[in-house]
């Protein structure tokens, strides 16, 4: 049974570039759950903690940034297979998130954000009459 | 997001080179099931860089806790990285996307020079593991004079 995902990634043609970039940037990886209530967005971004975070909804777009400064900027790396920079990732979301509800934390590196649904979104059961 | 970079001119650049030859192991799936690269990404990614003193490791594990690290020092020059990350799918739900790596990972690393492994610091922060390994005493370097006649 296809689902229509109500979260979906803006296509790289449109997606918005922050004024502030500073050099690269990454898209981190995400999870997106849903569940009856809310849909659920895990985003790994190492080296973030929650003052560096910003989360904007608007237009009908979830918006990250994560802002990451270099930690070592005086290493001469020996081996380098990661670099550092900002993470950047847009969603276009559908009207059934009540936006005002939006919340989200940041542990470890990772930013969880919770999207709950407008009550009219949630599933309801319906109760069948008998003769 | 990966990649990996030498410095050809380091001067511990050709002892780095025997890093190829470390184990990598993957029990899980581990980094891009999308991007269908050939070779088993290794895991975690890593960057090193030295001074005089010491050697660092750092590491990128996001949603991992100091708890699900296990780091060892072995034979004076090996660093041996493990862990564990679990899943947190909500029991009655979808998935719409599923991007991030799971499951347990071993990463070891043979390390240019000999460390004090007594003396070995690690640190964990916001995701990021950073290792300080202080060389051995004999891995330090000297300097020579020069006596002329």
């Amino acid at each position: 049974m296809a689902e229509s995902t109500t979260l979906t990634q803006k296509d790289r043609g449109e997606q918005t570039v922050p004024e502030s970039t500073r050099g690269v940037f990454f898209t981190p990886r995400v999870d997106i759950y849903e569940t009856e209530n809310e849909l659920t967005l895990y985003a790994d971004v190492p080296g973030v903690g929650p003052k560096d975070v910003d989360l904007r909804y608007e237009g009908g777009e979830l918006i990250l940034h994560g802002r990451v400064q270099p930690r070592h900027p005086e290493a001469q790396f020996a081996l380098q297979e990661y670099e550092e920079g900002d993470f950047y990732r847009a969603f276009s979301i559908h009207e059934s998130i009540d936006a005002s509800r939006i919340e989200a934390e940041c542990k470890n590196g990772v930013l969880l954000v919770h999207l709950p649904k407008v009550e009219q979104a949630r599933p309801k059961q319906i109760t069948v009459r008998g003769q | 997001m990966t990649r990996t970079r030498w410095q050809p001119f380091s001067p511990i650049w050709n002892q780095m080179q025997q890093l190829q030859s470390e184990m990598n192991r993957l029990f899980d799936r581990w980094g891009d099931g999308n991007s269908g690269r050939g070779f088993a990404t290794t895991y975690p990614a890593v960057n090193v860089w030295e001074d005089g003193e010491s050697i660092f490791v750092e590491a990128e594990l996001p949603g991992l806790e100091a708890k699900d690290l296990d780091i060892h020092v072995s034979g004076g020059n090996q660093l041996t990285l493990k862990g564990e990350r679990k899943q947190n799918v909500p029991e009655k739900g979808v998935v719409h996307r599923q991007e991030r790596g799971f499951g347990s990972f071993v990463r070891v690393l043979t390390l240019p020079t000999p460390v004090n492994a007594d003396r070995v610091d690690a640190h964990f922060e916001n995701g990021v593991l950073l290792i300080k390994l202080p060389k051995h005493e004999a891995a330090k370097p000297r300097k020579i004079n020069v006596k002329s006649e």
